[in-house]
């Protein structure tokens, strides 16, 4: 069974068509990039799949549970990080660990547990009791995402999760992704950096909020007669007159 | 979803509070300083009204009434002249403010039981203070007239113009209740607006709403800590104006803090209804002032008295809650009244808060687009 599918999902906002009918699987354990050029309905479709907008039309489901009907139940098996930075900068590294964790019904041996695993792994033992608003950000968006797996979900997703870090902590961050997927967990991730696609297992490419060319880093390369992702990406969504290093 | 949950979720919200040390420090001020500047500032009573006094033929009667209006803490007597010619340059010159003017043989003629005649002329360019001087003269004069009635067993009719609940016109006993409601508004509804939208400014509530807390939880753990901020003020409001003013509590102060607790209330569920409806921290904020603070202000009878509002307006202000609640702080602060009195009011309020909260909860759908 699929972690995540999508069967014909479409979302429209009055006369406007964001997302139009798209249709994929992520396999269990797997690393599925979903790119797109700014607007190109990749934040929506994700929308629609954590339980924030109602599709249209279309069917979809997340660890083999309905979006429509059991997204109570989508929610306490997902993790999921928002475009923006989404912990309190006036709480310290401990207190946003510990809220998340209570939120997701973490016991507090768990949490005792999961925070001091998780400041040693992040390097931040010495400053769990710092106010996140001093980190700086590529710290916060590390720890940003450890706190989104502090609940151990089977299926997380990351909604350009890299935007305004620095090449190093970029670099850092596929790690920490990478050692999650090695532990079984699926990664849905939205990016606009064509380097971070060469990353992932599977990558969708979303054009005018339609699937415009689907398949392993690789194989879409080779269909494009392109060199890298980057040069199938500026082919794909260049008739749709957006500018490429959008 | 469990408790342990929601406790957090509180907790988050009170370190939230305390640590915005600046805001913290204004919001528990604020019901102070605005006691104490309302009830300085803002008032229509009038003090240290210059009494210029015209006595040609000094006596018995005409010394005591004299001496009763010097003795209050609202006149003083500046001059005591002759003849009336003198009178006038005075006033000319903004000397005095109120003049008294006894007739000629005034004590003999009330010994003889005839009309003895009194002139009280009074500075009215500003017409406002000038029928407030006029009451206040009017009062010490029958009860002059009253204390000689008595003690002669005469039958003699003075005129009643007491001015009951609030003798001595007191007008910040009337500002008080409208303060409590003014503060409770600014704290309740706009700080909770504020709040609410700076989540979903920041992105956190996007968060919030894909883990398994549910849309009440999070109003419930918005709400409850400035319930307790609002809980602060009030008391600290009632404090300020009787350690300053000595306002008079005449009812039941727990009846008045449930009442508080009510309309707090109601101004938490307006303010998360504003933050569920605008997009931005600035749109709720000027929302929740326009919707809210003003209203609560000027339609309330807070500062105008609705009765001598146009027709329209009073529909109006029978949907701003700060009105009904005004009606019940000051029925218990200054009338001494209950439940039995006030019912209708704490009814109306009550039926607020439920509409309010139902629609709050019903605007703020876990949907985000």
């Amino acid at each position: 069974m699929s972690a995540i599918s999508a069967r014909g999902l479409t979302k429209r906002f009055g006369r406007f068509t964001a997302v139009d009918q798209i249709t994929f699987d992520v396999a269990a354990g797997e690393v599925f990039g979903f790119l797109g050029a700014n607007g190109a309905g990749k934040t929506t479709a994700m929308k629609m799949l954590v339980g924030l907008l109602e599709p249209t039309e279309g069917e979809g489901h997340v660890g083999g549970f309905d979006v429509r009907g059991q997204r109570d139940s989508i929610r306490r098996n997902i993790g999921y990080m928002s475009q923006r930075f989404s912990l309190y900068g006036d709480l310290t590294v401990r207190e946003n660990i510990q809220l998340y964790a209570t939120i997701y019904g973490l016991s507090t041996a768990q949490i005792v547990e999961r925070s001091t695993g998780l400041l040693g792994t992040l390097g931040l033992s010495s400053h769990a009791n710092e106010l996140v608003g001093r980190l700086p950000l590529g710290w916060k968006q590390k720890l940003a995402f450890s706190v989104a797996l502090v609940h151990q979900p089977k299926i997380v997703f990351l909604d350009e999760p890299t935007g305004g870090v620095d090449p190093i902590t970029r670099r850092q961050f596929w790690e920490m992704i990478y050692a999650a997927a090695t532990q079984g967990t699926t990664v849905f991730v939205t990016t606009h950096y064509m380097d971070e696609a060469e990353y992932c297992d599977r990558i969708s490419i979303m054009v005018d909020g339609r699937i415009a060319a689907l398949g392993t880093p690789g194989e879409l390369k080779e269909r494009f007669g392109a060199r890298s992702v980057d040069d199938v990406f500026v082919r794909l969504a260049r008739p749709a007159a957006i500018p490429a290093s959008a | 979803m469990n408790a342990g949950a929601l406790r957090a979720f509180i907790v988050k919200e009170f370190r939230h509070i305390l640590r915005d040390r600046q805001t913290l420090t204004i919001l528990l001020l604020m019901p102070l300083v605005q006691v104490v500047l309302f009830g300085f500032a803002l008032r229509s009573d009038v003090r240290d009204v210059r009494l210029a006094v015209v006595d040609p033929t000094p006596d018995y009667a005409s010394t005591a009434l004299r001496a009763r209006f010097a003795a209050t803490d609202r006149f003083r007597v500046v001059a005591t002249l002759p003849t009336t010619a003198l009178l006038e340059p005075l006033f000319r010159r903004g000397e005095a403010d109120a003049a008294l003017v006894f007739e000629p043989d005034f004590g003999a003629r009330l010994g003889r039981s005839e009309p003895a005649r009194l002139l009280l002329a009074v500075d009215a360019s500003d017409p406002n203070t000038g029928t407030t001087v006029q009451n206040y003269a009017r009062a010490v004069i029958a009860a002059q007239e009253t204390e000689w009635a008595t003690a002669r067993g005469g039958v003699r009719i003075a005129t009643d113009t007491r001015m009951r609940f609030n003798p001595t016109l007191e007008s910040v006993n009337l500002f008080v209740p409208g303060l409590i409601a003014l503060v409770l508004t600014l704290v309740s509804a706009m700080m909770t607006a504020i709040s609410l939208s700076r989540e979903k400014e920041r992105g956190t509530m996007e968060v919030l709403l894909v883990s398994p807390l549910r849309p009440v939880h999070i109003i419930i753990g918005k709400v409850l800590p400035y319930l307790a901020l609002a809980f602060a003020n009030v008391v600290t409001a009632l404090l300020a104006a009787w350690a300053v003013f000595q306002v008079p509590f005449r009812g039941s102060v727990a009846l008045l803090l449930a009442a508080s607790l009510v309309y707090s209330m109601v101004s938490l569920a307006i303010g998360v209804f504003v933050a569920a409806r605008t997009p931005s921290q600035r749109g709720a904020m000027l929302a929740a002032m326009l919707g809210t603070l003003l209203p609560s202000t000027l339609l309330s009878g807070m500062i105008f008295p609705i009765a001598s509002m146009p027709a329209p307006l009073q529909v109006l202000s029978s949907i701003v809650p700060a009105r009904w609640f005004i009606v019940v702080a000051r029925g218990i602060m200054l009338k001494g009244v209950g439940v039995p009195q006030l019912w209708q009011e704490l009814a109306v309020l009550s039926f607020m808060t439920l509409a309010f909260m139902a629609l709050a909860v019903r605007s703020f759908k876990p949907r985000l687009g």
